[in-house]
């Protein structure tokens, strides 16, 4: 891991006299997706702030590969009612190059036929494609992507996740994923970082979904569905083969600690 | 008639043009009633060029863009809502620059002209500094068109984007205080706001892109301008202020049409 491309070192940030991370430590690989879970307010947003450069720690560090090109599609964005703008133009905002190079993102995430929309009339979902595609369209190192599904039927969700798999398997850039609701995203991640603050445990989806710091979190209720889309997941690897070296699915290797 | 009229109608299409634009912004970032402070402040800069006896145009860009900067400061504190914290800095300013105006006892000073503007005073010297200012911040906007809307659009996204948010946003604060410059001895400091938002707004109703959007605003602004000084001239009304009514019957015709997407 001596390439990583953004780690995480012992950060804490206090928010408004309230500690939203504690001690918190994070390794983001090329070519590895991983997940970041934990209920509401567990501070996963300003996690993914701090890898990508708009907050700052209080204490630890943060460090980025020099160079680096950051993809992000934040949880929301509004356009103001003021601002006419069209999906192309808003994707010339992220690559003022080529059209043919938008009309491609846009492609990718299956709303070509939106480029000439404007932004403010997009439904959830399609703003979620076009926020995609214009993170994409920078050709990042690292995707950084804030609750992808939301607004996203379930067969969307699916297809946006096999997306994800896709684009990492292509370009080989690193891919943080932050969610709340696990069933989709487990089957779909190298490793799942379960943060309540801290980290309270890490590893494979499988390691994790076992430990009981994580079935403190968030109860046997996810994990009679996980057994379900667990058993998806293996089966994607049949298909495709072992592309991405392995050796986060290489057995139970997890770490993770218990709650008093 | 033409020989009078020639650098006041001058005079303002320069504002006018870049006022399309900027009021584009104004519009956009809701910052309105931030236009509208540090116009205010521009009289205090005003009262300070007569005591210092320094050069009217640099005291009110730089009292302008000091009073920007500082509000950027304190709008990052949590007590003060916004727009509270704008009424009270607009109307201190304003209270302060006609006192420090009325204590100027060695010149006759002309309140009602920098407050309302006095379009028909200007000469062909300040028709030249204002040219001069307008092209710069018209080139200033083009060089900068895309990182100024992209943090017009989301912040966040720029910044990942690798955009220079915090500079970018000095530089349309700093664009703002020369435009409010160039208004003091054109259309006034209390008037340069609807000059601002009417165009931008009519603009709003027919442009389907940002470029649109700034474009007619400049259009509808020059138009104004045209149409309210001849309006002045005729009726014998005074300019600025009938520059302004201009303005807003050109707006109420753009809300006769459907709006644009």
């Amino acid at each position: 891991m001596t390439d990583a491309l953004v780690t995480v070192d012992h950060a804490a940030l206090t928010l408004g006299g309230q500690a939203v991370l504690e001690d918190v430590s994070l390794t983001l690989a090329p070519g590895r997706i991983t997940t970041l879970i934990g209920p509401n307010g567990a501070g996963k947003s300003t996690l993914a702030r701090l890898v990508l450069g708009l907050a700052r720690p209080d204490r630890g560090r943060v460090v980025r590969r020099p160079g680096l090109t950051l993809g992000y599609m934040p949880q929301h964005l509004r356009v103001d009612e003021s601002l006419p703008l069209t999906v192309d133009r808003f994707l010339w905002l992220a690559a003022p190059g080529r059209t043919g190079a938008r009309r491609d993102a846009l492609q990718r995430t299956g709303v070509a036929h939106l480029r000439r929309r404007a932004v403010r009339q997009l439904s959830g979902g399609e703003m979620q494609r076009v926020l995609l595609a214009r993170a994409l369209l920078r050709r990042p190192d690292l995707l950084v992507l804030d609750e992808p599904a939301q607004g996203v039927d379930v067969a969307g969700q699916d297809a946006l996740y096999g997306l994800l798999g896709q684009v990492r398997d292509e370009t080989g850039c690193g891919i943080l994923l932050i969610s709340h609701d696990l069933h989709l995203v487990m089957a779909r991640t190298d490793e799942v970082v379960c943060l309540h603050h801290h980290v309270c445990c890490s590893g494979t989806p499988e390691a994790v979904s076992r430990d009981p710091a994580y079935q403190r979190l968030f109860g046997t209720h996810g994990m009679a569905n996980l057994a379900l889309y667990t058993h998806q997941h293996d089966h994607d690897h049949d298909l495709s083969g072992d592309v991405h070296g392995g050796q986060s699915h290489g057995g139970p290797h997890h770490r993770g600690h218990h709650h008093d | 008639m033409i020989e009078l009229l020639a650098p006041a109608l001058l005079a303002g299409l320069a504002v006018a043009v870049v006022a399309g634009p900027m009021g584009a912004f104004v519009v956009w970032r809701r910052m309105a009633f931030f236009g509208d402070t540090m116009a205010n402040s521009a009289l205090l800069g005003a009262a300070l060029a007569l005591a210092l006896q320094v050069n009217l145009y640099l005291a009110v860009s730089a009292a302008c863009l000091t009073v920007a900067v500082v509000l950027v400061g304190l709008q990052r504190q949590r007590q003060i809502a916004d727009d509270t914290l704008l009424g009270i800095v607009a109307h201190i300013t304003l209270a302060l620059g006609v006192i420090a105006l009325s204590l100027q006892d060695s010149v006759q000073v002309d309140l009602f002209a920098y407050l309302f503007g006095d379009l028909l005073a200007v000469g062909w010297s300040d028709v030249l500094a204002l040219w001069a200012g307008a092209v710069l911040i018209l080139a200033l906007l083009v060089w900068q068109w895309r990182p100024l809307l992209s943090i017009t659009v989301n912040e966040d996204l720029a910044r990942v984007e690798g955009v220079a948010v915090t500079r970018t946003r000095l530089l349309l604060m700093l664009l703002l205080a020369l435009l409010i410059t160039g208004a003091i001895r054109t259309v006034g400091v209390l008037l340069i706001t609807s000059l601002l938002v009417m165009p931008a707004a009519g603009g709003r109703r027919l442009a389907h892109t940002p470029e649109q959007m700034a474009l007619f605003a400049s259009l509808i602004g020059l138009a104004a301008v045209t149409l309210g000084l001849t309006l002045s001239w005729y009726a014998n009304t005074p300019v600025g202020p009938s520059i302004v009514v201009t303005a807003a019957l050109l707006f109420g015709l753009t809300l006769l049409r459907r709006p644009a997407s």
